[in-house]
């Protein structure tokens, strides 16, 4: 991983001339010291590194410890902050309103990235197999993950799933009585789940460059086995991709944990009707900036970082299962 | 780097099989986006019951008004809002990010490898957990409604995702290059600069674009950040009308949801190998 420049017992290997010594072709190694980064290396890299210092001081690690103070406070951003203890945190799980949000997240993340994902996978399977055009497919299949965070998409979304619009009267030309799924509580979380799954492409690109890396004798030996096709999906696609799988699953519902703009506008900016699309950030904003309760809001993130946190850690944990890494891979 | 591989499987479905498959994802994907080309050219009335999937009778009226703007502000205002802060963006994550890489990438430092740590640990990070205290800060500073709580994070390399993917672009550069630059007497600044920089092309125009489009495309951000009218972005403008007439002016809010995808869309078409390469190695090395 590392890759060394300076060698021990060489200093100031940036003015260029004392560098080489001990260290040219057929130079003998200098006695095994400790590898320790010299001054000017330090300095370089403290250097290059200071606006990322300064950006995780100022934007990251203080904003996190200060909004931990916060969450064990009542702040309305004009007066000073209130210590309430727990406070924050019995009044949430004692709130309606947050559990919905909670269930509705849940119900996002737990529906909307499976799907999502396996339709990614199977575009990628499709895409594998070298035909004509598949570039062109490829690029047109990746398009929507960059339009679909967007406040436009989230506007088209809602005319096609509105009352009477388009997905309503198919819906009806199959005999199904509907209504649009917008105005619909029980309905609108899909139009959602559905933008999201419409948004198949990062993950597919990530799969499909997964799947030309499984070497293809693995599939002949399969098939002289007598494997068939479900097998050898199973069998060698599967486990020879669960490194790619991984990092799909782990980013993807990171991803999804942190909806907000498509919920809001998909809405309306109500996040509604009935709360219906109450996700965890759209309460978060309405709790911190339209009803100044900062450090409800701030507890309601810490809340969102542990879980998140845990989820990270349980995908990490299970790693071990069922990612398999090539043996001395990269 | 490039993602060519030769032979891959021929096998499965035929071909006539294959291509109806993908002819018919191809269709629910760019759907809604046809939908939304012939929509932005139907009579409002038209929009939502008309089944049509593109207008029977174009008309340009919804793109006409337009040109009136959106609660007495012009639609150029917005446009030139949002390029601002993209191309602002787009400035910072390039120069912060790839200082920040090189110096994880290519200086020996004490200290390093924790930071790298930490660094990658912020990728995984929830950015809501962060914009209470952010808020807090830019308010007593008197920063809100002003561009820089906007940008002042590209500048300071927060953007973990694009720190990695040039790290991961940089350590895969010969180091031989850089070494022989270190004996003809470059500096740290030197080698970034001259060496380093132009061979990482790819993985800057990559994070660039990314950085373009979510910027554009952002809505959190402005939506906390700027409050007045003539500092809105797209994004906002958008939801201004929304606001503003949400049943009867369908035609503009359309027409306005395609003018505002479009430079996403041209970035797209003109990059989309980058982008599509540059998503796709982000997931194979660990």
């Amino acid at each position: 991983m590392t890759h060394i420049h300076t060698s021990p017992g060489v200093l100031d290997a940036g003015d260029g001339r004392s560098v080489t010594k001990g260290n040219g072709p057929g130079g003998t190694a200098p006695p095994a010291a400790p590898k320790r980064p010299d001054r000017r290396e330090n300095v370089a890299g403290y250097l290059f590194m200071s606006p990322w210092i300064a950006g995780f001081l100022f934007l990251i690690a203080g904003p996190m410890v200060f909004s931990l103070y916060l969450s064990f406070t009542e702040y309305n951003l004009f007066e000073a902050p209130r210590w309430i203890g727990l406070q924050n945190f019995t009044d949430m799980f004692a709130d309606p309103r947050w559990r919905q949000s909670v269930e509705v997240t849940s119900w996002y993340v737990l529906i909307g990235t499976p799907i999502k994902l396996a339709a990614a996978l199977a575009v990628a399977m499709l895409l594998a197999q070298k035909r004509w055009g598949q570039s062109f497919y490829r690029a047109a299949f990746y398009a929507p993950s960059l339009i679909g965070a967007s406040v436009s998409a989230a506007i088209v979304w809602r005319a096609l799933f509105s009352d009477d619009a388009i997905v309503d009267r198919t819906q009806k030309a199959f005999g199904f009585e509907a209504g649009g799924w917008i105005g619909d509580p029980a309905m609108i979380i899909y139009a959602l789940i559905a933008l999201t799954v419409w948004q198949f492409g990062a993950p597919m690109v990530i799969f499909l460059a997964g799947l030309k890396q499984v070497p293809r004798e693995l599939y002949e030996a399969a098939e002289v086995d007598g494997a068939g096709p479900w097998r050898r999906f199973f069998h060698i696609t599967l486990p020879m991709i669960s490194p790619v799988l991984f990092f799909n699953v782990l980013l993807e519902t990171i991803h999804s944990f942190q909806i907000f703009g498509s919920a809001y506008i998909v809405s309306n900016g109500s996040c509604g009707p009935a709360d219906a699309t109450l996700v965890y950030t759209c309460y978060l904003y309405e709790q911190g900036f339209v009803n100044s309760r900062m450090g409800f809001a701030s507890a309601m993130g810490w809340l969102l970082l542990v879980a998140v946190g845990l989820v990270t850690a349980v995908l990490f944990w299970s790693q071990k299962r069922w990612v398999h890494y090539e043996e001395g891979g990269r | 780097m490039s993602l060519r591989y030769a032979a891959v499987r021929r096998r499965g479905p035929g071909a006539l099989a294959w291509h109806l498959g993908a002819l018919a994802i191809l269709a629910v994907v760019l759907y809604p986006v046809v939908w939304t080309i012939g929509a932005s050219f139907k009579p409002s009335a038209d929009i939502i019951g008309g089944l049509d999937l593109l207008p029977a009778d174009p008309i340009g009226d919804n793109y006409a008004r337009l040109t009136e703007g959106i609660a007495d502000i012009p639609i150029s205002t917005f446009f030139l809002n949002s390029a601002y802060i993209a191309i602002g963006s787009v400035i910072g994550v390039v120069l912060s990010c790839s200082l920040t890489a090189y110096a994880f990438a290519k200086v020996r430092f004490a200290g390093r490898n924790i930071m790298f740590a930490v660094m990658i640990g912020t990728l995984l990070l929830p950015y809501h957990v962060l914009i209470i205290p952010q808020y807090v800060l830019f308010q007593k500073l008197e920063l809100i409604n002003t561009f820089t709580p906007l940008l002042i994070g590209k500048y300071l390399a927060t953007d973990a995702f694009f720190v990695f993917l040039m790290v991961q672009f940089m350590r895969g550069l010969p180091k031989e290059l850089d070494e022989a630059a270190r004996l003809d007497g470059c500096g740290h600044l030197r080698t970034y600069w001259s060496i380093v920089m132009p061979l990482c092309r790819p993985a800057l125009v990559t994070s660039a674009i990314f950085t373009f489009i979510n910027a554009w495309n952002d809505f959190m951000g402005p939506l906390l950040y700027l409050n007045e009218p003539d500092k809105y972005t797209v994004s906002l403008g958008l939801k201004m009308f929304i606001d503003q007439d949400a049943v009867a002016d369908y035609g503009g809010m359309v027409a306005m949801s395609l003018v505002a995808l479009l430079p996403v869309l041209a970035f797209f078409v003109a990059f989309q190998r980058y982008l599509i390469d540059g998503m796709a190695t982000s997931g194979l090395k660990g």
